[in-house]
């Protein structure tokens, strides 16, 4: 399911075929880890100095946010405040009222992710296990074909359609959100299904386990690492949104934590220092749960990536 | 419900490896069960609006009130239009320029994470931090660097020239903000998907090319280019449909300004709501859904001409 078949194919091309030949007679592929050789110290440099690209942005809104209003205003904005001022924070979280507006963005991240979870592999184990017959099939291209239709398309109707169902706010927007991740996740759980050989259930099957048993018995705790994948997919779109909540949320007092950094561009304009503690708050709680769990979200993210 | 005769089990038997219940004659309700809420509410909220936008493209509604059929006149007048069609300029050609930008740094990156180097986990863990962050909100930052920080360096310097103003504020250039920023925000998951490409070339094929006397330089051209291309293609392909509904992070920045030289489709349409502009902003939504496609299956078929599985 990876696009090792390309890598196979052109391969032809390349002088090395008869080493690849060899390597795989000698069977299985020798990684690149194991690589020795002293340090290239020319590529380390430049890749320190381009992490700057992304260090900077982030020490400069730190820098930021622990200023006066004074000291906000003056010169580029580089210099780091000394003595620190932790006022901004306590302005930021009231004028964002940061405890409803981060509930609010967790609550539709968390519903997100647990309705794909449920929705996807469901519908995915039973296309999978009945690729066969025809309707199973074309659900599964009905599905997939959501990828071609991005949200400004119908993002008018459903402005519409969720107000008239009296869900223009936070539940809208979580049922959007799982029904925009489903095409990517579908796709996820089938190339996941494939690979689990049928006779795992089978013995369940004989014990008398019904297909609803199998599934959330057996299935559902086999497709772990597919559900992490999913999920931390899912939570990021969901978390750092911003087009969906802002068009679908009528009620300002209802909306997510990225919308309502907006409030910094319109009424609050000149006091940079609130802004930016306020951005920064926005920020800390995903980096936070990066710096954390790094190794499992790349595991995810990368097997997401690869399928 | 009953049994479904149309696949005889003689077919069955000759292709053993295929994922089909083994209990053919048991009625499978379950699984219509577990189907069922997916297909339910994805109609519902995805195809039944879909298919609403488009009917109400053909009238005059303006969002509320009475309407009539006005046949295909919003499209005539949408392509005469020069606001929308400078937002469609602008998008595809903001698209073309991100993918190539964001892919070419994302292979140095990948190139340079695969080497032989110091602190690899530090510096990887610091380039993935930009795909857990909010666009809109990186975007407020780099609007005030853009603005304020950028101009008060360059004056400080004491160089002339467009960049000792705000850039944001330049039609010719605030485009360029965009791109730097949604590059910013997009490197991460383009670099994932190298280095996994990366990891995946065995070492003896660069063995041997060293051995054959080839410059770091000719290994990259005939053998990691190439070897990659699928990836190369997957990474094209997933960035320019998201670069396509482009929005967040130009709120962020321009808002569509100067002017309307930074407008994007997305932007375009969304105008729709206060305008009065309801019916011909779905036309407009309709075209928009056409040029997904279509640029979709024209890179799925350079997939298949690939020999990718995706």
């Amino acid at each position: 399911m990876t696009a090792q078949p390309a890598s196979t194919q052109t391969a032809a091309t390349v002088p090395a075929t008869r080493e690849q030949e060899a390597r795989r007679r000698r069977g299985g592929p020798r990684l690149r880890k194991d690589r020795g050789g002293p340090t290239n110290w020319p590529a380390t440099l430049l890749l320190v100095l381009a992490s700057l690209s992304v260090l900077v942005p982030l020490y400069f809104t730190l820098a930021m946010a622990f200023k006066t209003p004074e000291q906000a205003v003056q010169g580029t904005g580089f210099t780091w405040p000394w003595p620190m001022n932790w006022a901004s924070f306590a302005d930021a979280w009231t004028l964002t009222d940061f405890p409803r507006s981060f509930t609010i963005s967790l609550l539709i991240a968390v519903g997100t992710v647990v309705g794909t979870l449920i929705l996807s592999s469901m519908a995915s184990y039973a296309i999978a296990r009945n690729w066969d017959r025809k309707l199973f099939r074309w659900s599964y291209f009905y599905l997939l074909a959501a990828m071609f239709i991005p949200f400004p398309v119908v993002a008018l109707p459903q402005v519409k359609l969720t107000a008239m169902l009296g869900i223009d706010g936070p539940v809208g927007v979580t049922v959007l959100h799982v029904m925009f991740q489903m095409s990517f996740s579908v796709l996820l759980y089938s190339a996941f299904l494939r690979s689990i050989p049928e006779e795992i259930e089978e013995s369940a099957r004989v014990d008398g386990a019904s297909t609803w048993q199998v599934f959330w018995r057996i299935i559902f705790p086999l497709l772990a690492p597919m559900n992490a994948t999913v999920g931390i997919f899912a939570f990021l779109a969901s978390w750092n949104d911003f087009m969906m909540p802002s068009l679908i949320t009528s009620d300002p007092t209802e909306q997510t934590l990225p919308v309502v950094q907006n409030i910094f561009q319109l009424a609050f304009a000149t006091n940079y220092n609130i802004a930016f503690a306020s951005y920064l708050m926005a920020m800390l709680p995903t980096i936070v749960v990066y710096v954390l769990a790094q190794r499992w979200i790349m595991e995810g993210v990368t097997r997401g990536a690869i399928k | 419900m009953t049994t479904d005769t149309a696949t005889s089990p003689g077919t069955r038997a000759t292709d053993p490896g295929a994922e089909a219940p083994r209990h053919r004659s048991r009625v499978p309700r379950t699984y219509y069960l577990m189907l069922l809420p997916a297909l339910a509410l994805f109609t519902f909220f995805i195809t039944l609006p879909a298919l609403a936008g488009a009917l109400f493209s053909l009238t005059n509604y303006v969002g509320f009130g009475d309407w009539e059929f006005v046949g295909i006149n919003n499209y005539r007048v949408m392509f005469t239009d020069p606001k929308i069609l400078s937002a469609y300029v602008f998008t595809i050609g903001f698209s073309v320029v991100t993918v190539i930008v964001v892919n070419v740094l994302a292979m140095l990156l990948a190139l340079g994470l695969n080497a032989k180097i110091r602190l690899k986990t530090a510096l990887r863990g610091v380039f993935f931090v930009p795909m857990v962050i909010s666009g809109i909100v990186i975007a407020y930052v780099f609007n005030y660097l853009f603005s304020t920080s950028l101009p008060s360096i360059v004056q400080s310097l004491g160089v002339g020239g467009p960049l000792s103003q705000s850039i944001l504020a330049n039609e010719d250039l605030a485009w360029l903000s965009i791109v730097i920023v949604t590059a910013w925000q997009s490197i991460p998951m383009a670099l994932i998907i190298y280095l996994a490409g990366l990891q995946a070339i065995p070492d003896e094929v660069y063995e041997a090319a060293a051995l054959d006397g080839a410059t770091p330089g000719k290994q990259f051209w005939a053998i990691t280019l190439p070897l990659m291309a699928g990836y190369v293609v997957i990474n094209t392909v997933l960035g320019v449909k998201n670069f396509l509904n482009a929005y967040d992070i130009i709120v962020g920045l321009t808002n569509g300004g100067p002017g309307t030289s930074t407008m994007s489709v997305a932007m375009s349409i969304f105008t729709g709501f206060n305008s009065g502009d309801y019916a011909y902003q779905m036309a407009n939504a309709v075209i928009f859904f056409l040029v997904t496609v279509i640029v979709s299956v024209l890179q799925l078929l350079l997939i298949r001409r690939r020999g990718v599985q995706l």
